[in-house]
């Protein structure tokens, strides 16, 4: 199987440069026949990308270690689930699943496109599969999925305790397929600038690309701070590594162009802009995939490994250069055609917005890739950190939130005072409010941007409310639907829209979790059973121990009491599981209980108000001497074995096995009944579960702006009933 | 107004608020920024009480826990030299000897002491992404334990 992987990746790459070769030959000569046949490479490749990922699947799935691959990054013992998303937690891997998702939406793309924008389409051919051809030209040359061992290995390595949690398992997918969507966008921007084809068209067939690569990435983005906050021990959900940073740049990028698309769409204007933040995110998206892979910043996710930098600099080099002359020779065809009417309209404020959103997007990138630009001007590797990025965005997201109230509810091209009265009363009166509840019953104002975020947000979602019950008020005058029927038919005959509204509402809320959980506060401490802390009035108490074994793991973890006030609040489990591992250097019994490999399992209670949060390191100093112990008489003993006849050896061996589990479980009962002092890391930090919530919604609302419109909508609106018209004067 | 003056005010305000946002930017990064030194710079280079961001890989043998404080040496990645450091903070899952840590530290006042890492400050590389590592320090699961789950 793996021969036929890998001549389904030469074929792929062969069949990618003839359809580069036909797409140009078809465009420069004019002959259709040969642009439908570089659409059909397409076709071709995403056929070969999905049988060859198949064959990686089904070897991960069966646990073929004759794949070295597969022998690298899975084991047997790896439940079925994670064994078949194991693929994509290898370089190899996920460079496979780059390709398939890539030719899938570019598939898609150029079968929406086949009667569309004729002179553009074969250029975004080339450029897709140019990126496809790459992609494939990295396994076939560097890192090959399909590369094989013979004698097979009796058991895989396994996959990283860490990356063993089901939001992991769905982020990498979500992220690539972002990742791989924006390609769409760029590929039409790079078509639509050489053949001077840089009117609207282009634009509206690449917006719901755009979109759904915002939300797949976003998605993405949100699932990676997920799997922070409940599995990586350190009770934060971001933490501004180059990775997260990575994956943060195109989709900011992306936020702008989908708001900035609509005044080109409307008004003729920003072409030179949209066009440089389509191929922004081009090249931030194949940056994002450089990051990961180069191993040029030091990151929690290492990548040392990779030997991907170079080809990855050549590419990016050529798509900057590239984006660069295109925009450049093509200023004059990009021309405006109106010019801003005033400061006080929907489109300043998406401008604004834009400059914010690319403001933000500089910061990042300058403060991510600080310690590399440090070293090219001093000759020292000098790093800022997490503390450097907040003086800049959170000033910028303030602003960005607030310029989210604003945008949904002024006025297109000129704001009139009676405009502004009209639409900002309610949702200014009610952000007053806001700050005035806060200032008086809580101490938000010890943190004047958390106050603001506060305030903003419910500016936001004021603003939205009234817009949502406007629109649903005027349908219901003409439907006599009740409200929520309404509500609903409003949303359905304007997605785009609506659901944009429904985005900002969710970004709304979910930066307001953001602040919220600025006020948490934490302890580190050792408690032994019994013993209690507090934390901002919550009192923990160490109940007890816990340990257990399992074919899989070894948890010792505590149980933790919860109270506020004498009443009980909650009981939280938390533990440390550890993964044995098979390297005779840590001692029979040792590498049962390797800390190294090992993973935490937090003892979480979420509420509306609060999120209680906590995780133990267990002592393991306490059982360390009898796991000395125990590694050095099973040494000895299995000096003896070695000394004997084969036959005697094996039946020694046997029962010499049996001892060694059982001294296991000896050990974690002692941790049990002989508990020496823990030490928890204990959070409460308000409003978290805000931030998911918020995310969840910003996902409905792009969902929602995503589908297309029900087929009556599509058509013109006509008024339902006969409408009189004044008789013009003779 | 003159619409040409009107745009070239908004030109001029907005290229401003870039240059203002891009000098802040500059000079926080260098002023805020810490150098990032393997064990055999630092060694060279540290002044008592300053601190340091170190890069290295943890001992073998080095790590020692004494109730919430660790101690370990961090080597450096080509020369002979180490750094012991003084830990207290959530320890990273993956943390082990011969993983590539980074940590924040404050140099000791006296020459050869012990440098004492910032709370929490501890980072530790990934061990499998996208990265093949030595045989010797593979992670393997072992033949299931023979016994059945036992919970206590």
């Amino acid at each position: 199987m793996a021969l036929i992987g890998q001549a389904l990746l030469v074929l792929a790459l062969a069949t990618a440069l003839y359809g580069i070769g036909a797409s140009l030959y078809g465009a420069r000569a004019g002959k259709e026949a040969w642009i439908a046949s570089g659409r059909r490479s397409m076709y071709a490749l995403l056929g070969l990308a999905a049988f060859a990922f198949g064959i990686l699947e089904w070897a991960f799935i069966a646990s073929d270690f004759t794949f070295n691959v597969v022998a690298q990054h899975s084991a047997t013992t790896i439940p079925a689930f994670y064994r078949g998303a194991a693929p994509w937690s290898s370089q190899q891997g996920s460079l496979l699943l780059w390709v398939l998702l890539l030719s899938l939406w570019s598939s898609l793309a150029l079968h929406l496109t086949r009667r569309r924008l004729r002179p553009v389409v074969p250029y975004a051919t080339a450029v897709l599969l140019g990126l496809g051809a790459f992609f494939t030209l990295l396994m076939v040359f560097y890192s090959n999925p399909f590369a094989t061992t013979t004698p097979a290995p009796t058991q895989g390595a396994g996959l990283d305790p860490l990356l063993m949690h089901p939001t992991m398992m769905f982020h990498p997918p979500m992220l690539y397929t972002g990742y791989t969507m924006l390609a769409i966008p760029f590929a039409f921007a790079v078509g639509a600038l050489i053949t001077r084809q840089v009117g609207a068209d282009w634009v509206r067939m690449i917006r719901r690309f755009a979109l759904a690569a915002w939300l797949f990435l976003g998605i993405g983005i949100v699932l990676g701070a997920l799997w922070s906050y409940t599995e990586l021990g350190w009770g934060g959900y971001w933490g501004w590594d180059p990775v997260e940073n990575a994956a943060l740049m195109p989709w900011l990028t992306s936020t702008a162009f989908i708001h900035s698309i609509m005044i080109q769409e409307k008004r003729g204007m920003l072409k030179v802009w949209n066009a440089l933040l389509v191929l922004l995110s081009g090249v931030l998206a194949i940056f994002g995939t450089f990051l990961v892979r180069s191993g040029v910043l030091d990151s929690i996710h290492a990548f040392g490994g990779s030997t991907l930098g170079v080809p990855f600099v050549i590419l990016l080099g050529v798509m900057l250069a590239g984006s660069i002359y295109l925009v450049s020779s093509r200023r004059e065809a990009l021309r405006t055609e109106h010019r801003l009417d005033s400061l006080l309209s929907r489109e300043a404020i998406f401008l604004f917005q834009n400059l914010v959103l690319v403001g933000m997007v500089f910061v990042i990138f300058w403060v991510t890739m600080f310690p590399l630009i440090s070293q090219a001007l001093t000759g020292t590797k000098v790093s800022v950190g997490p503390p450097a990025f907040r003086p800049f965005i959170v000033p910028l997201a303030l602003i960005l939130v607030a310029l989210a109230g604003i945008g949904p509810i002024i006025a297109w091209r000129r704001a009139t005072l009676a405009n502004l009265r009209r639409n900002f009363s309610f949702p200014a009166a009610l952000a007053l409010i806001t700050l005035a509840v806060l200032l008086a019953v809580s101490d938000a104002a010890s943190r004047p941007f958390s106050l603001a975020m506060f305030v903003l947000g419910a500016f936001v979602l004021a603003g939205v409310a009234q817009e949502l019950y406007r629109g649903a008020s005027a349908r219901r005058a003409i439907t006599h639907d009740p409200l929520p029927l309404a509500l609903l038919g409003l949303v359905r005959r304007n997605r785009r829209r609506y659901g944009g509204y429904i985005v900002h509402a969710g970004i709304a809320v979910l930066l307001i979790g953001v602040a919220g959980s600025s006020f948490q506060h934490s302890n580190q401490v050792s408690l032994r059973p019994g013993q209690s802390t507090y934390v901002d009035g919550y009192r923990f108490t160490y109940v007890r121990p816990t340990a257990s074994a399992t074919s899989e793991r070894i948890e010792l973890g505590a149980v933790l009491s919860v109270s506020k006030d004498g009443r009980h609040v909650t009981t939280l489990h938390t533990d440390q599981g550890f993964y044995p591992v098979n390297n005779p250097s840590y001692g029979a019994i040792g590498r049962f209980f390797q800390p190294g490999n090992a993973d935490t399992q937090v003892g979480l209670d979420s509420g509306l108000t609060r999120n209680i949060w906590t995780v133990v390191s267990p002592p393991l100093s306490s059982i360390e001497p009898y796991i000395a112990q125990g590694d050095r008489r099973f040494n000895a003993a299995m000096m003896q074995a070695a000394k004997m006849p084969p036959a005697q050896a094996q039946r020694f061996l046997g029962v010499l096995y049996q001892l060694r589990d059982a001294a296991v479980f000896a050990i974690i009962r002692h941790y049990v009944s002989q508990p020496a002092p823990a030490t928890f890391l204990l959070i409460v930090a308000p409003l978290v579960i805000w931030l998911w919530i918020g995310a969840a919604l910003a996902a409905v609302g792009g969902v929602i702006a995503l589908l297309p419109l029900p087929a009556p909508a599509r058509r013109r609106a006509s008024a339902p009933y006969p409408v009189g018209l004044v008789r013009e004067p003779a | 107004m003159d619409p040409n003056r009107k745009r070239a005010i908004r030109l001029t305000v907005a290229l401003t608020a870039a240059l203002v946002l891009a000098t802040s930017l500059i000079w926080v990064s260098f002023s805020a920024g810490r150098e990032d030194l393997t064990a055999s710079q630092l060694l060279k280079r540290a002044e008592p009480g300053h601190s340091y961001i170190l890069a290295g890989t943890v001992e073998p043998g080095s790590v020692r826990r004494d109730g919430p404080v660790l101690y370990f040496r961090v080597m450096d990645p080509k020369l002979p030299e180490t750094v012991a450091v003084r830990y207290t903070g959530q320890v990273p899952d993956p943390f082990a000897p011969g993983r590539g840590v980074l940590v924040s530290v404050t140099a000791p006042r006296s020459e050869g002491g012990t440098f004492v890492a910032q709370p929490n400050s501890l980072t530790t590389k990934c061990p499998s992404k996208y990265q093949v590592a030595e045989p010797s320090r593979r992670q393997t699961r072992v033949t299931k334990l023979e016994s059945a789950v036992k919970d206590y």
